[in-house]
C-alpha cells in the first residue's frame, strides 16, 4: 500500500471543497479510500460508492466514481440491489454509525448474513454529526450530547462484533491516525469476496470532541492511537482498558458468497445439471 | 401462432407481465394479498436469468429495487397496505432521482393490519401523495386478470420512458381472481428498452433533459460517472445544490411537469355505453366490474347510464371527466374507500353535474345490485326533482 501523490488523488475527486468541518477526519478516510482503489488498480468505471445520509454520506458528492447518495439507513439495501443486478460493480457502502447501526441496523445484519460481496465502510464518530450532535447507538455510557445532556444512559454497540455475529466474513477496524494501515484494511475488505465491514474510528470535533474527551482534533487522533490495540496483542491476551479497542483484521473466514449461491439457484431453476 | 390461453390468477399475471416487460430483478417481503407475485417470481426470475431476493422488510425491498434499476436492470417489488406505507420514503427517492421502477400494491382493508384478506381501494391517495414533498407518479389500476398482465407491461414502459416510479394498484379481489386469458405473444408486445444517453460522457453533466426529450438514465458502472442524490440537485450537473431557490424551483417543477405535460399520452380511460348517457358511473379497479354489470342491466331496461373507467388513476383523466361532466347530469362514484376519488371527481366536474359518492370500507365487494340501486334512485330523483 502506498500513499499516492495528491495530484493523482485529486483526479478522483469531483471537488476538493467539502462541507466537512475543519479537523474532521472524514477527509482522511476519503483519501484512504482513493488510495485503496488506486493501490488495487481498480477500473474507476466499475467503482461504485453507495452511501446513506449524514456527514459521512456526503462523500458521494466528492468522489469521482459512480456514486449514490441514498436515504438515511438504506445504503446497504440499495447496494445489495445494485450488486446483484451488476456483479461487475465493485461496491463500497459508506455509512455513519447512526446510519449503519441504528436506522440501518436491520439491513446491516441481513447484508452480513447473506454475505453479498459488498464492502461496508463505517465512519464511526460516536455521534450523529449531521443533525448537530445527538446521541446514537455508538455513543458511550455517560457521554454528553444534545440528547443526553445529563450523560447517556445507554451502552454503545460494538459495530464490528455486531457484524461478525450476524455473519460478516471480513471484519476490520482502523483509525485515521494509522493511515497506511487503514488503506491496507480498506483494500483487504474490497478484495475480500463476501460481505466485509471496515469500521473507521473517525472523530467529530464539532459535536463529540467539544463535549467529550478533547475538542482538539489532533489530540483526538493521538488519543485514538493510544486506545487502539493491535488485534494480535489483543488476542495474545494484552490487558485492555474500557476505552481501548482492538484494531486490524478482527475476523476473516471464507463462506459462499451470495451471488455464487444464487447462480446455483438459477441452475436448478433452469434444470441445467452441473 | 395464436396467443396462448391460460388460466391465471391476477397476481400471477402481474408476475408474467413483469417478465414479459423485461424485468429481471424482484425484491420483496411476503404480505397478503400480494404474496403470490413474490412466490411466482421466485421461480420465474431465476428461470430467465434474473434475480429474486426476499429482503428483510419492505423498506429494504424498494431500496434494493432502486439499486438494481440504477445498475441497469428493470426491477419491481410487490406489496400490500402496511408494506406500501413502509415503502413511501424510497418511492419519493425514486421520484426525486428519476429512477424507473415498478411498485405493485395489492390493496387490502386498512388502516394498519386492517382486513388482511379483503379487498379495498383505500390506498388510492397514498399512491399519489404517500411520500413527502411535491412529486408526481403514474398509477395504473387493473380491473381484470388480463389487465394485471398488460398494465404491468405498460407500467415498465412508462417508467422507462418518463424515468419515474410507476405504481400498479391492484386489490385483493383482482389479485386473487382467476380468469382464462390470452397472453399477448412476445412479438405483439411493445417493450421499452433501456438505452444510454446519446451524448459524450464528458458532456453528460452539461446537457439536460427537457419535457419533450427525457434522456435515459445512465447505469452505474457505465462510461457515465453519475452521481445520484435525493438532495435537491442541479438538473444540469446532477450535483446537490440546496442553496439556490431557482435550482430547487426548476427541479420541483420539472419533476411534476415531466408527467403532467404528457398527461394526454399517459392517460388511458375506457368509456362503456356512454352514448346518450344521462348518468355516468365513474369506477375503477374491481369496482368497475360491478359497475359494468349494473350499466348493462340499466341499458337493458332502457335507462341511459354509462361507465367511465379510468385505467390510469394518476394523473387523473381530467379530459374524460370534463367530457363526462358536460354530458351527464349525475356522476356516481362507487369506491372501496370513503370519497377518496369522489372528491377528485367532484373538483374536476366543478359543479357541471351532481356527484354522488358511495363508499364502503367493510371489506365486502361493491355489488352490481348496490350500483343498480344508486342508478334507480338517480332516475327517481330526477323525475321528482
Ligand atoms: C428517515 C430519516 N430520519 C432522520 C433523518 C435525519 N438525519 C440525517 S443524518 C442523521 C444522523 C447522522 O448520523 P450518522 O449516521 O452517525 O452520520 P454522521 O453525520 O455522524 O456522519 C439523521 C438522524 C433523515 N435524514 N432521515
Ligand atoms: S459535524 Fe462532525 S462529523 Fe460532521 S463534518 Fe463536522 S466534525 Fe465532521
Ligand atoms: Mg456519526
Amino acid at each position: 500500500m502506498t500513499r499516492h501523490a495528491t495530484v493523482e488523488i485529486r483526479e478522483h475527486l469531483r471537488s476538493a471543497k467539502t462541507l466537512w468541518c475543519p479537523g474532521c477526519t472524514n477527509g482522511i478516510v476519503t483519501r484512504a479510500m482513493i488510495d485503496a482503489y488506486l493501490s488495487l488498480g481498480l477500473d474507476p468505471e466499475k467503482v461504485t460508492v453507495v452511501a446513506g445520509i449524514g456527514c459521512a454520506g456526503r462523500i458521494t458528492a466528492y468522489l469521482d466514481y459512480s456514486t449514490v447518495h441514498t436515504a438515511h439507513g438504506r445504503a446497504l439495501a440499495v447496494a445489495t440491489g445494485a450488486k446483484l443486478a451488476d456483479p461487475e460493480l465493485v461496491v463500497s457502502v459508506v455509512m455513519g454509525d447512526g446510519d449503519c447501526a441504528a436506522i440501518g441496523g436491520n439491513h446491516l445484519i441481513h447484508a452480513a448474513r447473506r454475505n453479498v460481496d459488498l464492502t461496508a465502510i463505517v465512519f464511526n464518530n460516536d455521534i450523529y454529526g449531521m443533525t448537530g450532535g445527538q446521541a446514537g447507538p455508538t455513543t458511550h455510557e455517560g457521554d454528553l450530547s444534545k440528547t443526553s445532556p445529563f450523560g447517556h444512559p445507554e451502552p454503545a454497540f460494538d459495530i464490528c462484533e455486531l457484524a461478525r455475529a450476524a455473519g460478516a466474513t471480513f471484519v476490520a477496524r482502523g483509525t485515521p491516525y494509522a493511515y497506511l494501515k487503514l488503506v491496507q484494511l480498506l483494500a483487504a475488505g474490497i478484495v475480500h469476496k463476501g460481505f466485509s465491514l471496515v469500521e473507521v474510528m473517525s472523530n467529530c470535533p464539532t459535536y463529540y470532541g467539544r463535549f467529550n474527551r478533547t475538542p482538539v482534533p489532533a489530540e483526538m487522533l493521538k488519543l485514538q492511537q493510544k486506545q487502539a490495540v493491535p488485534v494480535e496483542k489483543h488476542k495474545a491476551g494484552a490487558p485492555m482498558t474500557e476505552e481501548q479497542f482492538p484494531v486490524g483484521v478482527l475476523h476473516h473466514v471464507e463462506r459462499a458468497e451470495y451471488l455464487e449461491a444464487y447462480e446455483e439457484v438459477r441452475r436448478r431453476a433452469t434444470g441445467i445439471k452441473v | 401462432m395464436p396467443a396462448e390461453r391460460r388460466l391465471l390468477q391476477g397476481n400471477e399475471a402481474v408476475a408474467e407481465g413483469a417478465i414479459a416487460a423485461g424485468a429481471r430483478f424482484f425484491a420483496g417481503y411476503p404480505i397478503t394479498p400480494s404474496t403470490e407475485i413474490a412466490e411466482t417470481l421466485s421461480r420465474r426470475m431465476p428461470e430467465v436469468g434474473g434475480t429474486f431476493i426476499q429482503m428483510e422488510d419492505e423498506i429494504a425491498s424498494i431500496a434494493a429495487v432502486v439499486g438494481a434499476s440504477l445498475a441497469g436492470v428493470k426491477s419491481l417489488t410487490a406489496t400490500s397496505g402496511p408494506g406500501f406505507s413502509l415503502m413511501q420514503e424510497m418511492i419519493g427517492y425514486a421520484a426525486m432521482t428519476q429512477v424507473p421502477c415498478v411498485i405493485v400494491d395489492v390493496m387490502r382493508g386498512g388502516p394498519s393490519t386492517g382486513l388482511p384478506t379483503e379487498p379495498s381501494q383505500g390506498d388510492v391517495m397514498q399512491a399519489r401523495w404517500g411520500t413527502h414533498g411535491e412529486h408526481s407518479v403514474i398509477v395504473l389500476v387493473p380491473s381484470s386478470v388480463e389487465e394485471c398482465f398488460t398494465l404491468t407491461v405498460d407500467a415498465f414502459n412508462l417508467s422507462e420512458q418518463y424515468r419515474t416510479p410507476v405504481i400498479v394498484l391492484s386489490d385483493a379481489m383482482v389479485g386473487h381472481m382467476r380468469e382464462a386469458v390470452a397472453l399477448p405473444l412476445p412479438e405483439e408486445l411493445r417493450v421499452a428498452e433501456r438505452s444510454e444517453p446519446d451524448v459524450d460522457p464528458d458532456e453528460y453533466d452539461t446537457v439536460m433533459s427537457t419535457l419533450d426529450n427525457i434522456l435515459p438514465r445512465p447505469d452505474l458502472g457505465s462510461r457515465f460517472r453519475v452521481h445520484v442524490t435525493g438532495l435537491v440537485y442541479n438538473r444540469r450537473s446532477g450535483v446537490p445544490e440546496t442553496g439556490s431557490p431557482d435550482v430547487a424551483q426548476d427541479l420541483g417543477r420539472y419533476l411534476r411537469e415531466k408527467i403532467y405535460h404528457h398527461r394526454e399520452a399517459i392517460v388511458r380511460v375506457e368509456e362503456f355505453m356512454m352514448e346518450g348517457a344521462e348518468v355516468a358511473v365513474f369506477a375503477y379497479g374491481s369496482v368497475a366490474r360491478a359497475a359494468r354489470a349494473a350499466v348493462r342491466w340499466a341499458r337493458a331496461q332502457g335507462v341511459p347510464v354509462g361507465l367511465v373507467r379510468p385505467i390510469t388513476l394518476w394523473p387523473l383523466p381530467t379530459a374524460a371527466v370534463d367530457h363526462m361532466a358536460e354530458q351527464v347530469r349525475t356522476v356516481i362514484v362507487p369506491e372501496m374507500n370513503i370519497r377518496q376519488i369522489a372528491w377528485e371527481v367532484q373538483a374536476a366536474v366543478a359543479g357541471r353535474a351532481r356527484v354522488v359518492d358511495y363508499g364502503r370500507v367493510d371489506g365486502a365487494l361493491i355489488t352490481p345490485e348496490q350500483i343498480k340501486d344508486l342508478v334507480k334512485k338517480e332516475f327517481h330523483y330526477h323525475r321528482f326533482s
